[in-house]
């Protein structure tokens, strides 16, 4: 292991390279005009032709570009919150309180994490239809203002991080489970609340299948408006690619400013499960 | 005992309940109760527009059976899954043994595998469905370079398992990679030292002591790898992208389970037909994390 082999940064940075490459393509091809995209070769380098693309793609009145940033901003974020708080209380909860059915309920849980909700999804769309709510954004929103994954990340988590005296002596002093969730137990969980967020916000931000299948047109979020604009009715690369890339954007953003706490948190949740 | 001290006590005995309860109420809406009713839809004649047809007990699944189309759906699954998961898990453990060694820049290294996997399966699909188109695609160009002539990616059966699972790997690798890091992590450095003491070569320390350590970590990746590959959508959806981009390709040679689920929901207004195919889906998930356990245990432990 100790072993200082220049034969490894070569592999690790092709790696790398294939890893940029893609999105490094999608960049060129969002800055070229279709003819320069459909030549042989394919073109290396950026064009000058990235923000007429990007103009195009938001003056698009089909796909409502701008409209389903807006809706993805939207649906991840009332998500990634309500995640992180539900995850929070149950995580607690499981980790340090001592309940009837406690750990058949975790398991449950646990369960939960291995049945893709995918599955469901014909009764899932009935009951949208039935409660009215089918075609807006209640409807991509709603499923997944629970995670069993939240919850089982939070109660690992809650488990290390809090010490039983500190409830213990805040029950003594006459606090409510309630009183010291807020008090102490909150404030100690908020490392692993915040990549939670994070992981949460990604995941809603990248859903496809159930948007895709639920959103009406008017109500588009960011991946079914770009599976729209590659819908066949335009065979316009340039464009297509322009979407792509301020759709993939955002969370590239958020990967170059936060990727230590996302990494740390995907090995953290991989090595616990 | 005191009314003020009673009413700590129920509220202790409460509370826990309370906190979980948010979880497990939305989850029972949206989560079980949809997967259980799958199951009772699939045993009518329902439609999308006209509802309820009345209940025809395993007619549905009979036809299922006998159902061309669901057999190469099914196929076009199996087979990317398996071409996709195979080379996507032996490339995560050689990454995950590369990033383990004492390197400089871990977190560049770490960074630059996973950044596939913030980009969107819509976005994959689309990128890729460039990179791999057949007349001016950056993967023909590069074939034509070394002197073969262009593939029809989309066209044939095996070319467009080929791509789609190109996209999944390139998608997940680094991820499993990291998953696997981090038990990597968790192995006791002794257990090298001894194998170096008896003379054991790097490839020999890794099949004895690395795959062993970390065949639960393997089993949990193959079982999440199989879940997501069995329900395979979104990349051959905008790979194909087209008018009718939920049939696969023109034969239908690259729809996937999943699509053919979509398929008859919603173009074929049949949900009982279409619970149909997600509760074999369902139980073809089950079937498949079983198999996986029962074939992963067969690697032996270090003894």
């Amino acid at each position: 292991m100790r072993t200082k082999n220049p034969l490894m940064y070569v592999g690790l940075s092709a790696v790398v390279l294939l890893s940029v490459g893609p999105l490094y393509f999608m960049l060129v091809m969002a800055s070229r005009v279709n003819d320069e995209i459909v030549a042989l070769p394919p073109p290396f380098s950026l064009g000058g032709e990235l923000f007429p693309n990007l103009d195009r793609v938001f003056g698009n009145a089909d796909v409502l570009f701008g409209q389903a940033l807006l809706n993805s901003l939207l649906v991840a974020s009332v998500a990634t919150v309500c995640v992180v708080v539900t995850s929070s209380l149950a995580g607690f909860a499981f980790a340090k309180l001592k309940f009837r059915g406690r750990n058949a309920l975790l398991l449950f849980v646990i369960g939960t994490m291995m049945v893709p909700v995918q599955l469901g999804l014909i009764p899932l769309y009935m009951l949208m239809t039935k409660l009215g709510l089918s075609g807006g954004l209640p409807s991509v929103t709603l499923p997944f203002v629970v995670a069993g994954f939240g919850v089982f990340m939070m109660r690992q988590f809650a488990e290390q991080a809090i010490p039983d005296e500190m409830i213990e002596a805040a029950r003594v002093d006459g606090a409510s489970t309630f009183r010291i969730f807020f008090s102490i137990v909150f404030p100690a969980l908020r490392p692993a609340a915040a990549v939670l967020g994070l992981l949460t916000f990604m995941e809603r931000w990248n859903d496809f299948l159930w948007p895709y299948l639920t959103l009406d047109a008017e109500h588009p979020t960011v991946q079914v408006a770009l599976s729209r604009l590659s819908s066949g009715y335009y065979s316009d690369q340039s464009l297509i690619m322009a979407g792509t890339f301020i759709g993939t954007l955002p969370l590239v953003v958020v990967f170059i400013v936060f990727g230590r706490q996302i990494i740390g948190g995907i090995m953290e949740g991989g090595l616990k499960a | 005992m005191k009314i003020r001290d009673r009413l700590t006590k129920t509220e202790a005995r409460v509370a826990p309940y309370a906190f979980i309860s948010p979880f497990f109420i939305v989850f029972a809406i949206f989560g079980l109760f949809p997967l259980i009713y799958t199951l009772w839809v699939s045993l009518h004649d329902w439609s999308l527009l006209a509802g309820n047809q009345g209940f025809v007990g395993l007619d549905n699944y009979r036809e299922l059976a006998q159902d061309a189309d669901f057999w190469r759906a099914l196929t076009n699954t199996l087979g990317i899954f398996v071409l996709a998961t195979v080379p996507q898990l032996v490339l995560a453990t050689v990454l995950a043994q590369v990033l383990n060694s004492k390197l400089r820049a871990k977190t560049f290294w770490r960074m630059g595998v996973l950044l596939p996997n913030v980009t969107s399966v819509a976005a994959v699909g689309i990128i890729f469905g460039l990179i791999f188109a057949r007349d001016y695609g950056v993967v023909n160009w590069g074939l034509g370079l070394v002197g073969v002539g262009p593939v029809d990616w989309q066209g044939h059966r095996w070319s467009s398992w080929l791509a789609i699972s190109v996209m999944v790997d390139w998608r997940w690798t680094g991820y499993n990679a990291l998953i696997l890091l981090a038990s990597l992590q968790a192995v006791p450095k002794e257990l090298y030292e001894a194998a170096r003491i008896d003379g054991a070569s790097a490839w020999r320390q890794f099949w004895s002591v690395t795959v062993p350590m970390l065949r639960p970590t393997i089993i949990f990746v193959s079982i999440v790898a199989t879940i997501g590959g069995i329900q395979l959508f979104t990349e051959p959806l905008l790979f194909g992208a087209g008018v009718n981009a939920i049939s696969g390709g023109s034969t239908g040679q690259f729809q996937t389970v999943a699509m053919y689920l979509v398929q008859q929901a919603f173009t074929g207004q049949r949900f009982g037909y279409a619970s149909t195919v997600a509760w074999v889906l369902f139980l073809l998930v089950a079937v498949f994390a079983v198999i996986n356990v029962a074939l992963l245990r067969r690697i032996r432990s270090v003894d």
